[in-house]
């Protein structure tokens, strides 16, 4: 568990490190290291080059302007989890990280390296799918955005070249009003899940689903916005059977199998989780649950 | 040398706490730990070390068609590549003494030879300047396997392990009784087919050997030892031709036993031969992955149980076949966990009639051995799992099936017809009614049987169950004890003894003061290490508190002895009259004059003091406490847990552990002992597994796979510590302590989630993964 050799290099702007980027073969960007310094003492990434963005100025912070809020690649996972702006705009995420890992480790972790690493049950990448977030790109032509629906590309594939970084996620904010749930399972606290749901639910003047969102982690390569049964939300009255209903649109999902569970289990887990998830949403929404 | 056995002249401690003995004092162990000032194997330094790097086989089976090091020895910084053609003369990894026949030629050689057998098989050995080029020297070498097949199925047919041998080295058999007569006129047969899951004992710190050769005095030393530093240095010594006396073992401080640590392995050997042969100390630190890939596993078995009873539910007899899953070779411990399974199987019970034949199979996974409460986790499930169809089947409460089938105190000792380890199994002392009683009330399972009912009746899934175990301790045949006052009146003791954390040095010192009539704390503890005591049986089995705590009394009453004689003419008394307080000898009835140190006698029996003219000076002596037989602790476990229906997770909510070990030394720490052994119970119960694909390629190879318990996992947890039966085996009344909190805990969850599924006998396989159980909750609710 001793590293390969690599040259490292420490570069101080975005622009250098895009420079880097475009100039080394088999260079791997360094953000808080949680996966990828294990992936190296492992010896399953061997790069020539690491390219260290902990000291790039400009690449961690907070703001919410407008409606929209936008967090910096390098904010640590811990800074996120603590923002009090993110806990009022946008408490999906905040309530998401808290499943991230263990303390120590969110305390390191970024949300870029959670973006870009994209582990299949990466709790961030399924907020930022249920929130249509945009993830902003620098290269060395500039920036571009990137919407989340076409960021994986496959498994643990974001769609970046290699010249190019993750500089930034945008989340356009729901209503203040809105009723969330992230809820997940796992053998153990703190490990990588095996389904995980995320629903947003916005009710009208009458009490009726004016907009929904139900996503799910850990089931495929990506996250996947399950749109049948937010479309079989929105514009009825919430009931329990209502959100059974909406939930078994989960049970015929294609989900994956691996050591951990196998996909009858996954599918399983989908409805039983969107279920929960949307009615923790609806007691939000309506005021009956914190 | 004194061998001293122990018989009814020694002086016996009364029940209940002493000065030292019976209190929950702070750990002699601690100051440099929580300073971060100790020592463990990667500690170890020395000038001028190199780093051993061990390539290792990637397919579970398979014939070693060639090893090419060519380029691995050409990297800059490479000091050797060894292949087994290097290592030739070095015959295998032996294991300990046994009645079983026929085990040598399944013996791990220290490299492989023209077979692998398992992914993590030993292959070649690379020795650099430092641990980055030793690694990445080894991906350097290239090794061609041709494909063989792979055993992943102990209870399959056996197949070949090398020309002319198959993959059953052994069938353990024992019994006694009639056991198709019992069958015959049985009211009614309960059979079962059970199976324990593969895993193991996986300490934090993971192995390291530290080899240097000491050309000076001509000694080799390996550094990073732990468990049985006396046996495995005869054994290193043996293997490399070398007398003992030349081969020192030091264990430092140990981050972790269970049974796996401390065990002679092909690296231990490795080490040591490099060192002597390249004259340069050599470093070897295990890596996470190389842990779950070359550490011993565990565990695994699968038994075919069958149970006569009359009607009212008493056993007539038992009859078991099992088929124990040994990985690719015998280790050190040769057969014994099939050993122990069979003989302890029968459990706490009366059984007129008993037969077991335990299958010893060879299989492409790394190999087995012992781990904490070996064959008695996996038995007690199946035994417990049994008792709990028993009481189903005849419509008798469980609770009330076990009390009729107990072994009565009235009955102890209680010879079974059986032997253990090559002892017979006498269960020594016991009030197993008792405390099953004392558990109940405890747990307060009237209250909660009915609090089950109401939260039933709400719609949640929750049930309550319960496990009898006896377990084993403290394994003769003998352990020593030297304890000597110096001239300062500090006091020595050094055992034969090891220890792996769990608090050895106070122990042993609290048994000392409470004996000698000295403050524990000052005493200074020597263990782990070959060069201060010629023999030494180690930490193992539950029995260093029992033989070297005992070991330990003599050796201080013997002390006490000579210092109240020593001293009697010189104060002018006599020594009925005299004893010994905070190392002062004085009159027994508190009168404080006069009186004379301990530092003083020390200096009056010198070897310089005219008085010891002729005699053996020093304030010192050395005592060996024999044993023919173990002592037998036992329990009751009891767990509450909820099922989220959901999802099929089992969430165990409360448990208690009831063990009656004879005395407590230090309660504090036998708490901790509990507490620790219960959370790797309930890693077998509901998260550990190491598995394998279809091939035998491990699946379980980092902490993300191979799920331990963290204390998010850890229940409430409720530890009662019995005295009730001390052993008569022994001075103290010891039992021991270390396998009590472990043994049950498969058995207790498994009939906990049965009565939350309403599913009798629905559990027949650890671990409880939250897939099977869904599935069994499809199964009640169609």
């Amino acid at each position: 568990m001793k590293p390969a050799g690599f040259a490292y290099h420490d570069p101080q702007t975005v622009a250098e490190a895009v420079a880097l980027l475009g100039r080394l073969e088999n260079a791997r960007l360094l953000a808080g290291g949680q996966s990828l310094m294990p992936m190296l003492a492992m010896r399953v990434a061997f790069p020539d080059h690491l390219i260290d963005l902990n000291r790039v100025e400009g690449l961690d912070g907070i703001t919410v302007e407008q409606g929209v809020l936008r967090i910096g690649a390098m904010t640590r996972q811990r800074s996120i989890e603590r923002s009090a702006a993110i806990r009022e705009a946008c408490p999906l995420m905040t309530e998401a990280l808290t499943h991230v890992g263990h303390l120590q480790t969110r305390n390191r972790g970024t949300i870029g390296g959670s973006l870009c690493h994209l582990d299949p049950s990466a709790e961030l990448v399924t907020v930022a799918a249920a929130l249509d977030a945009t993830i902003e790109v620098a290269g060395p032509e500039g920036q571009r955005d990137v919407a989340i629906a076409d960021f994986p590309l496959g498994f643990m594939t974001p769609a970046l070249a290699p010249e190019e970084m993750v500089v930034a996620i945008r989340i356009p904010l729901w209503p203040r009003e809105h009723g969330y749930s992230f809820m997940e399972f796992a053998r153990r606290h703190g490990d990588y899940a095996i389904v995980s749901a995320a629903a947003l639910l916005v009710l009208d003047s009458a009490g009726r689903i004016a907009r929904a969102s139900v996503t799910l982690g850990g089931v495929g390569a990506a996250p996947l916005r399950v749109t049948t049964a937010e479309t079989a939300l929105v514009g009825e009255a919430p009931t329990p059977a209502l959100f059974r209903a909406a939930a078994a649109c989960c049970e015929g999902i294609e989900a994956m199998e691996d050591p951990q569970a196998p996909a009858w289990y996954r599918q399983r887990l989908a409805a039983v989780l969107t279920r929960r998830a949307l009615e923790r949403a609806w007691a939000r929404a309506t005021g009956e649950a914190a | 040398m004194d061998g001293t056995t122990h018989g009814p002249d020694d002086a016996r401690m009364a029940a209940g706490p002493g000065e030292a003995v019976g209190r929950a004092v702070t750990r002699l162990e601690d100051p440099p730990l929580v300073r971060g000032r100790g020592l463990f194997a990667a500690d170890v330094n020395f000038p001028r070390q190199i780093h051993m790097r061990v390539v290792r086989a990637e397919l579970a089976h398979g014939l070693l068609r060639s090893v090419d090091a060519t380029a691995a020895r050409a990297l800059p910084g490479v000091v050797a590549v060894w292949t087994s053609a290097d290592v030739a003369e070095i015959p295998s990894i032996p294991f300990r003494a046994t009645k079983v026949q026929g085990l040598e030629p399944y013996c791990q050689p220290v490299l492989a030879r023209d077979r692998v057998r398992y992914v993590g098989e030993p292959i070649a050995a690379v020795f650099a300047e430092d641990a980055y080029l030793a690694e990445d020297a080894a991906d350097l070498v290239a090794v061609d396997i041709e494909p063989l097949p792979a055993v992943l199925d102990a209870a399959a047919p056996p197949a070949e392990f090398a020309p002319g041998l198959h993959t059953e080295p052994t069938i353990v058999r024992k019994g006694f009784g009639d056991v198709d007569a019992a069958f015959a006129m049985a009211h009614a047969v309960i059979e079962l087919d059970l199976s324990v899951g593969r895993h193991s004992g996986v300490p934090l710190e993971t192995r390291g050997a530290i080899a240097r050769y000491d050309a000076a005095r001509d000694l080799l030393e390996l550094h990073g030892a732990a468990k049985k530093q006396h046996w495995n240095r005869d054994e290193i010594a043996r293997l490399l031709g070398r007398p003992p006396s030349s081969v020192h073992l030091f264990e430092g401080h140990v981050g972790g036993g269970f049974g796996v640590r401390g065990e002679l392995y092909p690296e231990d050997l490795l080490a040591c031969a490099a060192a002597l042969r390249l004259d340069r100390p050599v470093k070897w630190i295990e890596d996470r992955r190389e842990n779950f890939l070359a550490t011993n596993h565990s565990r695994q078995q699968r038994h075919r149980i069958r149970a006569a009873v009359d009607a009212e539910g008493r056993l007539l007899a038992i009859d078991d076949v099992f088929f124990h899953d040994q990985g690719a070779y015998v280790r050190t411990h040769g057969a014994r966990v099939v050993d122990l399974a069979a003989g302890m199987l029968p459990g706490p019970y009366r059984l007129p009639a008993y037969r077991v034949a335990g299958h010893f199979r060879l299989t492409n996974k790394t190999p087995a051995a012992t781990y904490r409460a070996p064959g008695r986790y996996e038995t007690t499930f199946v035994r417990e799992r049994l008792m709990d169809a028993i009481a189903t089947r005849l419509a008798i409460d469980p609770i009330e099936l076990r009390r009729r089938n107990l072994v009565a105190t009235a009955e102890m000792p209680y010879p079974r017809p059986l032997d253990v380890l090559g002892s017979d199994v006498v269960l020594d002392s016991g009030d197993y009614a008792k405390l099953l009683d004392q558990a109940l009330d405890r747990f307060g399972w009237k209250a909660l049987r009915e609090s089950i009912a109401a939260r039933r009746a709400s719609g949640e899934c929750v049930g309550a169950g319960l496990a009898f175990f006896v377990e084993k301790s403290g394994l003769g045949p003998s352990d020593g004890v030297r304890i000597t006052v110096d001239h300062t009146g500090t006091v020595e003791l050094v055992s034969g003894a090891a220890s792996v954390g769990q608090g050895v040095d106070t122990v042993l010192a609290q048994i000392c003061a409470e004996a000698l009539g000295v403050g524990y704390s000052g005493i200074r503890v020597v263990r782990g290490r070959t060069d201060r005591i010629e023999f030494g049986n180690g930490a193992h089995a539950s029995r260093v508190t029992v033989m070297s705590g005992s070991a330990t009394w003599q050796a201080a009453q013997a002390v006490r002895a000579m210092a109240l004689e020593t001293a009697a003419p010189l104060l002018q008394l006599s020594p009925e009259v005299l004893t010994i307080r905070d190392g002062i000898v004085q009159r027994k009835d508190g009168a404080t004059e006069p009186s004379m140190t301990l530092a003083e006698i020390a200096r009056q029996m010198g070897p310089n003091s005219p008085a010891m003219r002729g005699r053996t000076p020093g304030l010192t002596a050395e005592k060996w406490f024999w044993s023919d037989h173990m002592t037998y602790p036992y329990g009751v476990h009891c767990a509450l847990v909820c099922i989220d229906r959901g999802t099929g997770a089992v969430k165990v909510e409360r448990y208690l552990v009831a063990n009656d070990i004879g005395r407590a030394i230090n309660p504090m720490l036998v708490e901790g002992q509990i507490a620790g052994g219960f959370a790797q119970g309930l890693g077998g119960a509901l998260y550990e597994e190491f598995r394998y694909d279809e091939t035998g390629q491990p699946l379980s190879t980092t902490f993300a796979d191979y799920l331990i318990p963290t204390a998010t996992e850890m229940p409430a947890l409720d530890v009662l510590i019995a005295e009730d039966a001390p052993s008569p085996l022994n001075p103290l009344g010891i039992k021991g302590a270390g396998e009590g909190g472990t043994n049950a805990v498969g058995a207790a969850i498994a009939a906990a989630v049965d009565d939350a599924l309403g599913q009798p006998g629905a559990v027949t396989t650890l671990p409880i993964l939250p897939g099977t159980v869904m599935r069994l909750l499809d199964r009640a609710a169609p």
